[in-house]
């Protein structure tokens, strides 16, 4: 008796759901142009009725230019948000929506139209635009009085300064110096400020005759090393020197690598060893074997995560920020000074920008101003 | 003009792809520079290959010094290529068997010795020379001691004060470096779209 009334109780149920249909189900189903994209989307949002029982499914339809419906995806019917991608912008759109129960199509909702276009700015980055450009013009004015031969205070980088030693070391040994430019592609920034070290290495190590090698993980950075090193060879007077075959590629495989790298470390028994750019689980495996072979090690990166490896494995590390100063400070040019000043004022700023939102933050919670100011922080800092 | 053809290409480039990341109308055009360096970078495989090869003929004809590793490697290198091209990379097939057999257990070797690697290295990091080392170590023990039943065990509060080492001193830390390094790649990137460094163009001039 009770199972007969549990049954009659579901199917009165799902027959009230079946006679409301789409109109009834489906309540504020919109549709606009997607917000910051190159164009050709349309966000399409929609609630469920809380009084009716959910669909099994609904599908979303589009009309034709003909004016015919057809159906571009069945979604699950608590989604509630759908983007139409890959459309063309400035013409016009319909939707509607089908709910369907036990595989039954009910009557569809209102339809709804948009128009996709395109944006000329992103919304969601408008403060990062703005802090950006800051960032830039003191950067630029610090480079223009660097160029104005105005005297800049750089603060002593321990790892830059050993960099001199580390290739006289080499020289007077009789050993090579090996430079390892991490193991991502020229893609990547590290990889980019590695290169430039490099070729400030190669520099020193043309003028003192040691040999200089550069084992790669990528095909792209294996050319650019070859062409930076050869570069500084024939800038210090030394062209015959460069050895092409000195800086070659191993593998893209990363502990591949790795294992390349070791084996030229233990076999090669290199006097000083340079480690800039980025690294991964690999940093310590070579630092360690680098350590064990007696080498005076430079190592640099910005990838938080690898740092403690290097500094607890190497003589010098040169953390995150100071892996950019590098060519600036071993070139001691004034207009690359100059950058470098700029740069810490730029820290400075962030640095007043984040104690300010700390005591909005905390003082917010008492006092209704400082936690606009602390929400005016929070979104112009905010990215998309 | 050995300067300025460079120069202007990577100042677009570099314009383009600050642009694209601004204006959504321009994303398309960041998107076809990052294809033409996919592309570029396909091509840059043969240069890898060929470089390979060449190094490793030119070590085995002068009887460089360990030369004898060089017909490993090329060895190696023609195995992997030659089964591969030849008779696919399907499961099953001899590439795919020494690509798992070979390959796949080498490389978990490696990874595998780093955890002897983080032992010595941690032993020379740990040792209590100064207040400042001593910090570390005293910090490292709690931290680990809280990852594991024991720590809980010994003080039920011990993985808390691990949790908030890693939340709050660590953490800041490491926003701290990557902050800077933000300040640095803009920094870099700057001089490098301006053309105010051209030292990775081989000289100043």
């Amino acid at each position: 008796m009770m199972k007969t009334l549990v049954v009659l109780s579901l199917l009165l149920t799902a027959g009230g759901a079946l006679a409301q249909g789409g109109e009834g189900l489906i309540e504020c189903f919109t549709a606009q142009d997607a917000p910051n994209d190159a164009g050709g989307g349309i966000d399409l949002v929609w609630t469920l009725s809380l009084d009716a029982v959910p669909p099994d499914s609904i599908v979303l339809e589009r009309k034709d230019g003909d004016g015919g419906w057809h159906s571009i995806a069945a979604l699950a019917p608590l989604s509630g948000r759908k983007t139409d991608n890959e459309l063309e912008n400035g013409v016009e759109y319909s939707y509607r929506l089908v709910p369907y129960y036990g595989g039954i199509a009910q009557e569809p909702s209102a339809e709804v139209s948009a128009v996709p276009g395109k944006q000329w700015i992103h919304s969601g980055r408008v403060g990062m635009l703005v802090i950006l450009t800051l960032i830039c013009i003191i950067i630029m004015y610090f480079i223009e009085q660097g160029k104005r031969g105005k005297e800049l205070f750089i603060r002593r980088i321990a790892g830059l300064t050993a960099v001199e030693d580390a290739v006289g070391r080499a020289t007077e040994m009789g050993r090579p110096v090996l430079y390892i430019p991490g193991i991502m592609d020229m893609d990547d920034i590290q990889t980019i400020a590695s290169m430039v070290i490099l070729g400030r290495v190669a520099a020193r190590t043309a003028e003192y005759g040691s040999p200089l090698v550069v084992p790669t993980c990528r095909s792209v950075v294996m050319s650019v090393a070859q062409e930076v090193v050869k570069a500084s060879y024939i800038q210090a007077g030394r062209p015959d020197a460069f050895i092409k075959e000195n800086i070659s590629y191993l593998t893209d495989d990363q502990f591949g690598y790795a294992a390349g790298v070791d084996g030229i470390m233990v076999r090669e028994r290199p006097a000083a060893i340079f480690m800039l750019g980025t690294f991964y689980a690999e940093s310590l495996i070579l630092a360690e074997t680098g350590r064990s072979v007696g080498a005076i090690q430079i190592a640099g990166t910005a990838m938080p995560s690898q740092i403690p490896f290097f500094v607890a494995a190497c003589d010098y590390t040169l953390i995150g920020e100071e892996l950019f100063a590098a060519s600036a400070y071993l070139s001691k040019e004034p207009k690359l000074l100059g950058s470098l000043r700029g740069q810490d004022v730029a820290k400075l700023f962030f640095m007043v920008v984040i104690t300010l939102g700390v005591i909005a933050a905390t003082v917010g919670e008492a006092w209704e101003p400082a936690a606009r100011v602390a929400e005016f922080l929070r979104t112009i800092t905010n990215v998309e | 003009m050995r300067l300025a053809i460079p120069l202007t290409i990577t100042f677009v480039a570099g314009m383009i792809m600050i642009l694209q990341f601004f204006v959504p109308a321009t994303q398309s055009l960041g998107e076809s520079l990052q294809e033409w360096y996919m592309i570029v970078a396909s091509f840059a495989i043969f240069l890898g290959a060929m470089n390979l090869i060449t190094v490793h003929v030119h070590k085995i004809r002068f009887r460089a010094k360990n030369w004898k590793y060089s017909p490993v490697t090329i060895a190696g290198f023609a195995a992997m290529v030659l089964t591969g091209l030849f008779m696919g990379i399907e499961t099953g097939r001899p590439f795919d068997f020494m690509f798992t057999t070979m390959m796949v257990p080498m490389g978990a070797t490696m990874f595998s010795l780093l955890a002897f690697f983080v032992a010595s290295a941690a032993f020379r990091a740990f040792r209590a020379s100064n207040w400042r080392a001593t910090l570390l170590l005293a910090s490292a023990f709690i931290v680990m001691l809280g990852r594991v039943p024991i720590g809980s065990m010994i003080w039920n509060r011990i993985p808390l004060v691990s949790e908030w080492i890693m939340q709050v001193p660590n953490l800041a830390g490491q926003r701290a470096v990557m902050i800077g390094a933000a300040m640095g790649m803009v920094a870099t990137s700057l001089r490098m779209i301006f053309g105010i460094e051209r030292s990775y163009l081989g000289g100043t001039d």
